[in-house]
C-alpha cells in the first residue's frame, strides 16, 4: 500500500527541463531514497512533491487522492511535511516557537480568541509548548528550548527542522540533505531519528549525499540523473546497477558504496 | 524586545502609570492635546506595526484606513444622520472590508511591488476624499460633529485625554495577547520564511490578510478618535506624507515592539510640536530627523535600548 | 482625430518627464538597490533653480545648465550623506530615508525659494503649432527632443564606454563587479548625480507648460515609480516604455472618461498592472530557490 506516489514528473525552467520523467512511490514505514550527482534536480523534485513549485507535467497522489498543484499548505493539511537543504527556520523565534509553529495544524487558530486571549487560548498555547518541548527533548535540544534559533549552531538547525516538520505529526516526511554539515556523530543520530520515525510508520523520502548512511537505513533508492530517473531499487540492486556505478557513481563513489 | 512582551502585565502597568501620572506634571491644557495626539498615533502604529513588525508585509499607503475612520465620523451624522458612535464603528467596518477586498491580491506581491500596491491605495483614497467635496468638504476638509456616548458630550482636552489614553491601553492589550497564540505565531514565522510557514500548514495568504485587516482597523479608530478629538478632519490625514510618518514611527520605535511603537510616536509626534518656533523650517527638521533616526537607530530605539540595557546588566 | 491627436500629443509630452523620472529611479535602483523616493525633487530643483536664476538675470541657458549643476550636487550629497551611511539597511528603510530625503529637500526649497507657483518662459515661442487639427505647443517638441536626447546618450553611455559598461556590471552583480575591479562605491555615486542630471533636465523642459512649485515632486516621483514599475523595475527600456504608457492613459483617460480622476488612473492602472503581472511589461519571471 502506497501513501505517496509521484506519476511521470516534470518540471522546466526556461527551457532547461530540472526533472523530466520522474516516478516513485513510498508506503508508510519506508524510507525511499533520492541520490544523484549535484543537479540531478533532486531538491527541483522535493519543491514540485511538496508544492512550492508548480509541476509542469505528471502526477501526485497522496493517500490515494490527487494532490497535483495543492498550495503547500494543503498538502500539509494533508499529512505532508519536509525540511529543507538550505535551511529555512523562523530565525527571529526561539527554538521552542519554532516548533510551536510545526504544531500549527492542531490548533486551534480563531482570530478574535487570539486578540482577546480567551482562557482556552492560554490552555491550548501550554499543551502545544508541552507538546513542542517533547519533540525538542526527542531530537536532543531540550536545552535549547528558549534559545532564539537564528543563533543556533548548524547540526541544531537542522534537528530543529526535523523536530519542527514531526511537530505536524505528518504521514510522508521529505528529509532534504538532513545530515549535511553534520559530523559523524551527529549524522549517525540523525540515522537513529529517521529510523525511528519510520518506524513509526511515516513514509520517508531522504535527499542525501553521505552514501554510507544512505545504504544503511534506506528501503528503497531512486537515482536521478540530469532530472531523468537512472535506475531504482534496493540499495543492493542499485549498487550492483552497471550503469550507476560506471555512470553515476564513478570509481570512487562505486567503492565507498561497496564499503558501506 | 521579546522581555518587553514576555512581561505583558508589567508592560501595560506602566503604561497605565504613565497615562495616569502625566497629567499631573502638564503645565497647560495645550500639553493634554499633544499627549492624546501621541496617543492616537501610537494606536495607528501598533496596528501598523503587527502588519510591519510581526509579519513582515510594509504598507505605505495606511493613513487610507486612517482617513476612512477620520472621514466615518464627519461624513455619518452631517450627511447620513448615522449617530457618532455608530459611524465610528461603520468607518471600521468599512476600512476592515477594504482591507479585505484588496488585501489577497496586494498582499501577493512583495518588497517593492508591495511597497508601491500600498502606496496606490492609500493615494487612491485620498484622491477621492479630496476630489468628492460634495461630501468631504474637498481640500479645504470639514467639520466633525462632536461625538455623544449615552448623552455623555465627550469633549475637553482633557476628556479626551482620558479617551485616547484608554483606546491606547486597550489596543496595547491586544497587541501584546497576539504574542502567544497560533495567530501571532504565524504572522513571525511567515515573515521569517513564507515556504516554511506553508510547509507546516500555515495558510500565509490568509494571515497576511488578517494582519493587514486588524492593522486597517487600528488605523481606522485612530482617525476616528483624532476627527472627534479636533473637531475637524482635512484630505491630509488620509495623505501619502502622513502614511510616511506612521511608517517612520513604526520603524523608529521599532518593528515588532509594541511598547516601541508608543515610544517612537512620541518621538515623532512631540519633537515637531516641541520646535514649533521654527515653523517656517517644519518640512526641513521631519525630513532631518527621519534621515537621522533611520541612519543612527536602524533597529529602532526600543530594541536598540534594550539590547544596550541587557548588554550592560550581563557584563 | 484632430481630438485624439490632441490628446496623444499631450500624453507622449508628460509621459516623456515620466520617462525621464522613470529613467531616474531605474538608474539608481540598478546601481545601488535603492528605490528612491527623492527622484521627483530633483525635477523641481531643475524647474525651480533656473526658474529663480533666469530671473535674476542670468540667460536662459546659462540658467539651465546652473540648475543642472546644482542638482547633481544634490544627487551627490544625497548619496554621500544619507544613503552611504546607512550601508546594508533593509530595503524599507532604505525608502524611508529617500523619503526623509525628499520631505527634507521640498523644506528646503520652501525657504530658500517660496511658495508660489512660478512660469518659465518657453524655449521657441507661445504660438501653438497646427498638426493635422491638433494645437501643440512648440514647448512639447523640445520636450519628447529632449527626452530623445537624453535616452539615446544614457544608450550611448551604457553601451559603448567602459564606464557605462561598469555601471551595467554593478546593476548585473555587485559583488562580482567589485571583484573584478570595478569601484562600485564610485558607480553608485555616478548613478546618483546622473539620475539628478536627468531629473533636472526633465524640470527644466517642462516648467513652461506645467509650471513648478516647492511640492510638484511628491506626485511626480510616485508617477515616476509606477511607471517604472510597469515597466519592469531594472528595466531602462521598461521605464521609458512604462512613462510614456503611463502618460498617454493620462491623457486618453482625462480626455474621454474624466478628468476630475486625471492622477487616479496612474495608480488604477499600477494596480490592475501589479495584479495581473507582478513582475511588470518588460520583467522577468522570477523563480525563487528554497
Amino acid at each position: 500500500m502506497t501513501i505517496l506516489t509521484a506519476t511521470d514528473v516534470g518540471i522546466s525552467f526556461g527551457g532547461v527541463k530540472a526533472v523530466d520523467g520522474v516516478s516513485f512511490s513510498v508506503s508508510p514505514g519506508q524510507i525511499l531514497s533520492i541520490i544523484g550527482p549535484n543537479g540531478a534536480g533532486k531538491t527541483t523534485l522535493f519543491n514540485v512533491v511538496s508544492g512550492v513549485y508548480a509541476a509542469g507535467r505528471g502526477k501526485i497522489h497522496l493517500s490515494g487522492e490527487d494532490v497535483t498543484g495543492l498550495p503547500p499548505h494543503e498538502l500539509a493539511a494533508r499529512g505532508l511535511s519536509r525540511t529543507f537543504q538550505n535551511l529555512q527556520i523562523f530565525q527571529r523565534m526561539t527554538a521552542c516557537e519554532n516548533v510551536m509553529v510545526g504544531r500549527h495544524l492542531r490548533e486551534k487558530c480563531s482570530l478574535l480568541p487570539a486578540l482577546f486571549r480567551t482562557p482556552a487560548v492560554t490552555r491550548q498555547n501550554r499543551e502545544t509548548r508541552a507538546a513542542a518541548l517533547d519533540l525538542l527533548a526527542y531530537v536532543g535540544l531540550k536545552d535549547s528550548a528558549d534559545v532564539l534559533a537564528g543563533s543556533l549552531p548548524y547540526g541544531a538547525c537542522k534537528r530543529l527542522e526535523i523536530a519542527r516538520a514531526l511537530a505536524a505529526e505528518p504521514k510522508v516526511l521529505l528529509l532534504d540533505e538532513p545530515a549535511a554539515g553534520c559530523n559523524a556523530v551527529e549524522t549517525e543520530e540523525i540515522d537513529h531519528l529517521i529510523r525511528q520515525v519510520a518506524d513509526r510508520g511515516v513514509a520517508v523520502v531522504l535527499v542525501e549525499h553521505d552514501m554510507k548512511l544512505v545504504m544503511k537505513i534506506s528501503d528503497r533508492i531512486l537515482v536521478l540523473e540530469r532530472g531523468r530517473p537512472l535506475a531504482e531499487g534496493t540499495p543492493r540492486e542499485v549498487r550492483d546497477n552497471p550503469k550507476v556505478l560506471e555512470a553515476y557513481l564513478g570509481h570512487h563513489g562505486a567503492r565507498e558504496a561497496a564499503r558501506a | 524586545m521579546r522581555a518587553f512582551a514576555n512581561h505583558r502585565f508589567l508592560t501595560l502597568a506602566i503604561l497605565a502609570a504613565v497615562i495616569a501620572v502625566l497629567p499631573l506634571v502638564f503645565p497647560s491644557s495645550y500639553y493634554f492635546r499633544v499627549a492624546s495626539l501621541v496617543w492616537v498615533s501610537a494606536l495607528a502604529a501598533i496596528g501598523l506595526n503587527i502588519l510591519m513588525g510581526q509579519a513582515g508585509q510594509v504598507s505605505l499607503g495606511h493613513a487610507a484606513f486612517f482617513g476612512i475612520g477620520a472621514y466615518a465620523v464627519g461624513i455619518g451624522p452631517a450627511h447620513l444622520g448615522i449617530p457618532s458612535w455608530a459611524a465610528l464603528l461603520l468607518g471600521a467596518a468599512l476600512s476592515a472590508v477594504l482591507a479585505y477586498l484588496v488585501g489577497r491580491p496586494i498582499l501577493r506581491l512583495k518588497g517593492h511591488y508591495l511597497a508601491i500596491a500600498t502606496l496606490g491605495l492609500g493615494v487612491l483614497v485620498a484622491l477621492v476624499i479630496s476630489t468628492e467635496s460634495g461630501w468631504t468638504g474637498g481640500p479645504d476638509g470639514m467639520p466633525v460633529a462632536r461625538l455623544t456616548l449615552f448623552g455623555w458630550r465627550v469633549s475637553g482636552s482633557d476628556t479626551w485625554y482620558w479617551v485616547t489614553g484608554g483606546l491606547l491601553l486597550v489596543g496595547t492589550w491586544i497587541a501584546l495577547n497576539l504574542d502567544e497564540t497560533p495567530t501571532g505565531r504565524a504572522f513571525r514565522a511567515l515573515h521569517d520564511s513564507e515556504v516554511a510557514a506553508q510547509v507546516v500548514g500555515v495558510d500565509i495568504a490568509r494571515f497576511k490578510l488578517q494582519a493587514f485587516v486588524i492593522a486597517a482597523v487600528y488605523a481606522s479608530l485612530a482617525g476616528s478618535a483624532l476627527a472627534f478629538m479636533n473637531g475637524f478632519i482635512t484630505p491630509d490625514q488620509a495623505g501619502f506624507l502622513h502614511s510616511v510618518e506612521l511608517v517612520t514611527i513604526v520603524v523608529l520605535g521599532g518593528l515588532g515592539s509594541v511598547v516601541g511603537s508608543i515610544v517612537g510616536a512620541a518621538v515623532l509626534v512631540t519633537l515637531p510640536q516641541a520646535l514649533t518656533v521654527f515653523h517656517e523650517y517644519e518640512h526641513l527638521l521631519l525630513g532631518l530627523i527621519i534621515i537621522v533616526s533611520m541612519i543612527f537607530m536602524r533597529n529602532g530605539i526600543v530594541p536598540s535600548l534594550s539590547a544596550l540595557f541587557f548588554q550592560r546588566a550581563r557584563s | 482625430m484632430a481630438e485624439f491627436l490632441q490628446f496623444l500629443i499631450s500624453g507622449l509630452t508628460v509621459g516623456a518627464v515620466y520617462a525621464l523620472v522613470a529613467l531616474g529611479f531605474t538608474l539608481i535602483y540598478n546601481a545601488s538597490g535603492v528605490v528612491n523616493f527623492a527622484q521627483g525633487e530633483f525635477v523641481m530643483l531643475g524647474g525651480m533653480v533656473t526658474v529663480f536664476t533666469f530671473a535674476a538675470g542670468v540667460p536662459l541657458p546659462l540658467a539651465a545648465l546652473f540648475a543642472i549643476v546644482v542638482s547633481i550636487v544634490v544627487g551627490l550629497l544625497l548619496h554621500r550623506l544619507a544613503i552611504e551611511p546607512a550601508r546594508g539597511a533593509s530595503a524599507v528603510t532604505l525608502i524611508i530615508i529617500t523619503i526623509g530625503a525628499s520631505i527634507l529637500l521640498r523644506g528646503v526649497a520652501q525657504i530658500v525659494f517660496d511658495k508660489q507657483f512660478h512660469k518659465l518662459p518657453a524655449f521657441t515661442g507661445d504660438a501653438p503649432v497646427d498638426i493635422m487639427g491638433a494645437a501643440v505647443q512648440p514647448q512639447s517638441f523640445w520636450v519628447l527632443g529632449g527626452a530623445g536626447v537624453v535616452v539615446l546618450g544614457l544608450y550611448v553611455f551604457l553601451e559603448h564606454t567602459v564606464l557605462g559598461k561598469a555601471v551595467l556590471a554593478t546593476a548585473a552583480n555587485r559583488l562580482a563587479a567589485r571583484l573584478v575591479g570595478i569601484n562600485t562605491t564610485t558607480i553608485m555615486a555616478l548613478a546618483f548625480g546622473g539620475s539628478a542630471a536627468i531629473g533636472a533636465v526633465a524640470g527644466i523642459l517642462v516648467t513652461p507648460i506645467t509650471l513648478t512649485s516647492y511640492d510638484v515632486g511628491t506626485l511626480l516621483a510616485l508617477k515616476g515609480f509606477a511607471a517604472a514599475m510597469l515597466g519592469g523595475m531594472g528595466n531602462p527600456l521598461g521605464a521609458v516604455v512604462g512613462g510614456l504608457l503611463l502618460g498617454l492613459l493620462e491623457a486618453f483617460g482625462a480626455g474621454y472618461l474624466s478628468s476630475t480622476y486625471k492622477d487616479a488612473f496612474a495608480f488604477l492602472v499600477i494596480l490592475i498592472v501589479l495584479f495581473a503581472a507582478p513582475q511588470g511589461l518588460f520583467g522577468r519571471r522570477v523563480v525563487e530557490r528554497v
